[in-house]
């Protein structure tokens, strides 16, 4: 089907009155995604500061509130299930909502707050026609028009959108428009334009979690940790970070348990109780967002925590970039190698 | 640049060779354009890495507190404030540390250069002298390094370092600091000043880039990170809370700020900081005459007292 970027803004006006709706705002000269009153609001194709990811996991909820008083306990939980729609999501942050669902929706445990937004928000992605320098999504198994986690995937053609649906809810979805459907010039021309859109940035990650099965112990976390500042720029604007902490704010016998996210690169993180903490420097930080990244959660969910979005290469303060820290760890000797 | 970088090269290599120091901290080529990275010399041959350019925004006194071995470091004007400031408060042994000192005529703010270019992508750079050429796709866009300096480097008065164990570069005109910024903010109501700052503190996202990058933010632990008693909300969509963790940290570092705008460059969010620390920075500047960083042998500010000193804050205004 087509959509004319000219009656984008209606387009969206209209959604507003049936969902709640996420586009890119640009505001200050950043762009990030919030919730639009009207269709004129929405930058798409604007890759945002912040990703999309806290449409589905915010940075700070409030899970519950509770209250004692003469009648006892009272607990109100807070699940939020409103239709919404996230319009304008790169293919890269779509797919990184693929890899959380693995996170809060497993065998083991289903995170009712974000499962319950899961299902009711609906994404459609914009395509990527001029993916930026920093960008690898190709070397970490995802490519700028990957459909992974879209309901809707929209490939920019000029004047217009070539908008396809990838599940049977964004099939619905786009039936509801009553939008014109594609002619084969605008297919033939959404097809040359997903083969134009070349990466210049590449990085082999081939074998590199088998390589850091080896590496716990290496001298290289010694000194990749040494210009880090310790701030969570990366880890919070990253698609696929998702450690959280959850704290009570309460005032007399009433509060409210509120989840946070967190960030692997602060001292705090994992700080027991007791004072101890396992991670006790940056050596010990920056080895476990490696680790994470491209260990435990491919021996997890078979995929690493990575997107190739770039965010952290633009956003880190001093310039440590995360596609130096893959060929760095590629390239160390762990006395283990198979040639 | 690359004579610079020629005299910083081979100022390295000598310390590291004669066993003068152990490591010397400075600038390498960054992986982005309009960047410079923080960079650790270890050998001789690691110190054929060092660059200097007006890319190298990063302060970084903040790489050198608490260090056991004998270190070199590469600082300019801002960077060498900070130094001072912290050996006052112990936490660099300036036997220890020798300071090659660059002189500088500031540093390009990355966020003006893509205003400039208006969303495009800057690929390349090239610079003349005065003048730098943005290059990308479809793009060549010439500007004056001037006219793309970060508003704390135009405004500073620093670029020749206060102390230094040897010097490189040219010696800069003096300057005047300049407080304009701040004496327009001053100039707004009440209200106007906290409509501004609610609007600056609702895009914080609590990465707390600007204090670990602040020199001289080095509590063990902040105190926003306490939780018994928690002073603020964790929440960062606490627009209040976020402007209590600014502000608090703004107090601290009365007296102590080097006003080199690292809190406001590592901020992924481009949130004014600096209207902040500088409003700090002015304000005790006109109360006590007093800059942090300036002179390595008075005692910091605000730990010190005169019977004489003013005291407006005791008086009804």
């Amino acid at each position: 089907m087509i959509i004319n970027k000219s009656e984008i803004a209606g387009l969206l006006d209209n959604l507003v009155k049936e969902y709640r709706v996420y586009a890119p705002v640009q505001k200050d000269g950043i762009v990030t995604f919030e919730q639009i009153n009207e269709g004129t609001q929405a930058k798409p194709g604007a890759t945002s500061k912040k990703p999309p990811k806290e449409i589905l996991f915010p940075q700070s909820e409030e899970l519950f509130n509770y209250q004692v008083d003469s009648q006892g306990l009272r607990m109100e939980d807070k699940i939020d299930d409103t239709k919404s729609v996230a319009f304008g999501v790169r293919p890269c942050d779509a797919k990184s909502m693929m890899l959380l669902d693995n996170v809060f929706h497993n065998d083991e445990y289903e995170d009712v707050y974000y499962t319950t937004r899961r299902k009711n928000t609906l994404i459609i992605s914009v395509g990527c026609n001029q993916p930026a320098s920093t960008c690898f999504c190709t070397s970490v198994g995802s490519s700028p028009f990957d459909t992974d986690g879209s309901d809707v995937l929209l490939t920019d053609i000029g004047d217009s959108y070539l908008a396809e649906a990838i599940t049977e809810q964004g099939k619905e979805f786009l039936c509801k428009l009553n939008l014109p459907a594609s002619d084969d010039q605008a297919k033939t021309k959404a097809e040359e334009t997903k083969k134009q859109a070349q990466l210049t940035s590449e990085v082999d990650t081939t074998g590199i979690k088998e390589k850091l099965d080896d590496m716990f112990d290496h001298p290289y976390w010694e000194s990749l940790y040494e210009k880090c500042l310790g701030c969570g720029a990366c880890t919070y604007l990253c698609p696929t970070c998702h450690c959280f902490d959850i704290a009570d704010e309460a005032k007399d016998c009433a509060g409210c348990r509120v989840r946070n996210w967190d960030s692997c690169m602060f001292p705090l993180f994992t700080l027991h109780g007791s004072g101890h903490n396992p991670r006790t420097s940056g050596k010990e930080r920056w080895r476990q967002r490696a680790m994470h990244k491209f260990n435990y959660f491919v021996e997890r969910y078979n995929a690493s925590a990575c997107v190739g979005c770039g965010r952290c290469i633009k956003n880190c303060p001093v310039n440590l970039d995360i596609r130096q820290v893959i060929a760095d760890i590629k390239a160390q000797d762990t006395g283990s190698e198979v040639s | 640049m690359q004579k610079l970088t020629k005299e910083i090269q081979d100022t390295a290599k000598k310390l590291l060779e004669e066993n003068k120091v152990d490591l010397v901290v400075g600038f390498a080529k960054g992986s982005l354009p309009l960047r410079s990275t923080p960079y650790f010399a270890r050998t001789a041959e690691q110190a054929e890495e060092l660059v200097w350019n007006q890319f190298c925004e990063n302060n970084l006194a903040n790489y050198l507190k608490k260090r056991e071995e004998k270190v070199a470091v590469v600082a300019k004007g801002c960077d060498i404030r900070a130094i001072v400031a912290l050996i006052k408060e112990n936490q660099i042994n300036r036997d220890n540390l020798y300071i090659i000192g660059v002189t500088c005529q500031g540093m390009i703010d990355r966020n003006k250069a893509d205003e400039l270019v208006n969303g495009k992508e800057i690929l390349e750079t090239e610079t003349n002298g005065e003048e730098i050429v943005l290059k990308g796709k479809d793009l060549e866009q010439k500007a004056k390094v001037e006219e793309l300096l970060y508003d704390t480097c135009t405004r500073c008065a620093y670029g020749n370092p206060v102390i230094y164990d040897e010097l490189i570069g040219e010696e800069q005109p003096a300057k005047e600091p300049n407080f304009e910024d701040i004496e327009k903010f001053e100039a707004l109501s009440a209200e106007e000043r906290a409509q501004y700052l609610a609007k600056e503190m609702e895009k914080c996202i609590r990465c707390y880039a600007c204090r670990n990058a602040c020199p001289m933010c080095y509590c063990d632990t902040c105190f926003v990170d306490e939780s018994t008693p928690q002073w603020i909300s964790k929440r960062a969509n606490s627009a209040k809370d976020n402007l209590i963790f600014q502000g608090v940290r703004v107090f601290h570092q009365l007296g102590r700020c080097a006003d080199c705008g690292a809190c406001e460059r590592a901020c992924p969010m481009g949130i004014n900081l600096s209207l902040l620390t500088r409003k700090g920075v002015k304000d005790v500047k006109e109360t006590y005459g007093y800059e942090a960083g300036l002179n390595p042998d008075d005692k910091p500010v605000l730990s010190d007292f005169e019977t004489d000193d003013p005291q407006p804050f005791l008086m009804k205004e």
